[in-house]
């Protein structure tokens, strides 16, 4: 029994882990309806900045705002730079567009950081396991951290009239500028919160898998689970999500089918979950008049 | 035309290679009265350019020994090529060194998907692909493969020596391992099962695997200890092996800790998991580690210091790489020593596998090389050494697998 509950909490601290990094992917998928394969890339980067204040003696709270500051200038940039030139291309050119910028962010972190494993600092303290070692204290503070921002993701689509000025510029951008919204800075803006809270989840998760450049690369892909069977529209669908896919994937690989096929079974459920529920299980479904 | 007369040439020794072998004599390609053309491969860039060290060790020694007068009057044309660590270009690299350098044979590739790759190839020309650096266990198979021989001691190898001590020092131990589910993992669950024997199924309790692309091994880690094992083999690589030390530690699991020596780096592994959490974990060695202070003032590391002042005055001495590229080429150097003015590529092959008891400078003690026409595994006994908190400290004998 003691063991099903310790594979239970594992699960959810790397739910929590997956969490954070849909989240950015829901920023991202509702303020422009795209899916961003770069987004852990950039999350890593932005943590290597993080890594970069702290080492230099700037006190972690502030590194980590500057952090999230600078991702969120980073996003801008990239969407103005690469991304609104095509703004009317096919959605392909995106994708291409988001792949290149994956390698581009993963070997500039090798060339200037190396490929060397580096540890990441805490802000919640080293200290030893809480709950009988169940949770570190990093655990718990990160997913609390995860919950905030879902928090306020949440609220910022929900209650202000930037959030849904951001949705309607993404749901249908014509109708948006016949209304007066100024589609390109809500992109930007998209862009640029996305960017910032893939931040947060980077500086979040290095303390657990280490800071490397490839930091990122098994995590999207778990994210991606996450946020599509919760819903990819919905934050607190995605979150959801995460933690369920955490706990599957743990409680699969240790007493149903072994290790080597727990992704398997975890992408399985979610298949079979789209199937029944496209629009995931938190999702709303969306249908454009044409 | 003369390439199409090569081709010809080609397609008349693929007819009848039985033929040519039995009747005549050997072939030195490479050679000439004055020059031995060896060709290198490795990553100068990407992902595992850090080994790059080792190609820009090896440049120097044989410029070292060129200057000396080279051997039995032959000067080495050492030619080094970067692949990246990419296979596909470790391949074309290969042949290129080969077929257009023509050079006499590879000499120490890096990368186990990157000798994989031209292990084949290698063969099918019978060119020697000799002490490749990569750990994995099939560089030994004289049979299959006998242009291909291994340097550094296998992955199995390493394993066996762990079952020894087991079996020796603690023989109701209950074992838990961690593999990464890959050739390099494997080969510690082949070598486990070879050096335990019979006792395998007995002691070895629980077995868990790992991808490379999973984010954390948390949930490994809680399987392993719930087994309720007491010593515990992790083969991991260093990413997943520092995430091991740290998560045993946090759930307050005491297991005799044994690491594969891929992850013993202390600044790319024991430091980022925290050098407390390591205390008590064991590992191998066979060469002797540059910031040891057990050989301040050593024979072997004095001389290699010398050389890496006199050949290499600016590059970092604390980076192994340095020190395995000195004592892989000592091991080249001999093998063309005793070649003698027979430098055909069947002499070559046949002298490497006739090492007897070689000493190199910068192996531990007790750590000879030998080969034979039925042993392509160069360097076959490791000693063991335990984290202290501080440093790694050699402990017990020289122990082979």
């Amino acid at each position: 029994m003691d063991g099903v509950l310790h594979q239970v909490f594992s699960g959810i601290a790397s739910g929590g882990i997956y969490a954070s990094i849909a989240l950015a992917l829901v920023m991202i998928f509702t303020a422009t309806h795209h899916v961003n394969f770069a987004q852990g890339e950039m999350a890593m980067f932005s943590t290597y900045i993080a890594l970069t204040l702290i080492q230099a003696g700037v006190p972690y709270w502030i590194a980590f705002f500057a952090t999230v500051i600078f991702a969120m200038v980073v996003g801008v940039i990239v969407q103005k730079v690469l991304m609104e030139p095509l703004m009317n291309a096919p959605v392909l050119a995106s994708v291409g567009v988001f792949i290149g910028l994956l390698f581009i962010f993963n070997s500039t972190a090798g060339w200037i950081f190396t490929y060397t494993l580096k540890p990441f600092p805490s802000p919640f303290g080293e200290g030893g396991p809480l709950f009988g070692g169940f949770f570190s204290r990093h655990e718990l503070g990160s997913t609390a951290i995860t919950l905030v921002v879902l928090l306020s993701v949440w609220a910022f689509f929900r209650f202000t009239r930037l959030g849904l000025a951001m949705r309607a510029a993404a749901y249908n951008p014509t109708s948006s500028r016949l209304s007066g919204v100024p589609v390109a800075t809500m992109l930007a803006l998209g862009w640029g919160l996305a960017s910032g809270i893939g931040a947060i989840a980077g500086m979040m998760v290095a303390p657990i898998v280490f800071l490397d450049p490839n930091m990122m690369a098994g995590v999207l892909l778990y994210a991606f689970a996450g946020a599509l069977l919760g819903g990819i529209t919905n934050p607190l669908g995605a979150v959801v999500g995460g933690f369920i896919v955490g706990v599957i994937e743990n409680l699969g690989g240790a007493y149903v089918v072994g290790t080597e096929l727990k992704l398997s079974m975890a992408l399985i459920i979610i298949v079979v979950v789209l199937t029944l529920k496209p629009a995931g299980l938190f999702g709303k479904v969306l249908s454009s008049r044409v | 035309m003369k390439r199409r007369s090569l081709l010809t040439a080609a397609a008349a020794t693929l007819a009848t290679p039985s033929l040519l072998t039995r009747a005549h004599a050997a072939t030195a390609v490479g050679v000439t009265a004055t020059e031995i053309k060896i060709g290198h491969i490795v990553a100068y860039s990407g992902p595992a350019s850090a080994y790059g060290a080792i190609g820009r060790g090896h440049v120097a020694f044989w410029k070292m020994i060129n200057d000396q007068g080279g051997i039995n009057g032959r000067k080495i044309n050492f030619i080094t090529l970067d692949d990246g660590y990419a296979p596909p270009k470790t391949v074309e690299q290969a042949r290129r060194l080969v077929e257009q350098d023509e050079v006499a044979f590879l000499f120490n590739p890096l990368g186990t998907p990157n000798n994989s790759a031209i292990q084949k190839y290698m063969n099918s020309k019978k060119v020697p692909q000799l002490f490749v650096a990569t750990g994995a266990e099939k560089w030994g198979d004289y049979q299959h493969f006998p242009w291909t021989m291994g340097w550094q001691p296998s992955y199995q190898t390493e394993a066996q020596i762990y079952a020894k001590y087991i079996l020796k020092n603690k023989p109701d131990a209950k074992i838990a391992l961690l593999y990464q589910n890959d050739d390099f993992g494997k080969d510690y669950l082949a070598g486990l099962k070879v050096g335990l024997g019979a006792q395998f199924d007995k002691m070895v309790i629980k077995i868990v695997s790992f991808e490379v692309t999973d984010a954390t091994i948390d949930s490994q880690a809680v399987t392993l200890k719930d087994s309720g094992a007491d010593t515990l083999v992790t083969a991991a690589t260093p990413k997943f092996a520092a995430q091991m030390i740290r998560k045993v530690a946090d759930i307050g699991w005491k297991p005799l800790h044994f690491l594969t020596h891929v992850s013993a780096s202390v600044g790319a592994v024991i430091n980022p998991a925290g050098p407390e959490r390591a205390v008590g974990i064991i590992t191998s060695q066979y060469a002797k580690d540059p910031t040891d202070p057990t050989w301040a003032d050593d024979k072997g590391m004095n001389e290699w210091r010398a050389y890496m002042k006199a050949h290499m005055p600016d590059s970092d001495v604390a980076d192994s790489g340095y020190v395995f590229s000195y004592g892989v080429c000592h091991t080249m150097l001999q093998v063309l020593k005793q070649c003698g003015n027979d430098l055909s590529r069947e002499n070559i092959m046949h002298q490497a596998a006739s090492l007897k008891d070689l000493a190199i400078p910068t192996l531990l003690p007790g750590v000879l090389i030998n080969t034979s026409a039925t042993n392509f595994h160069p360097i076959r006994s490791m000693k063991l050494s335990k984290w202290d908190g501080k440093t790694w400290s050699l402990f017990g004998d020289v122990i082979t697998g």
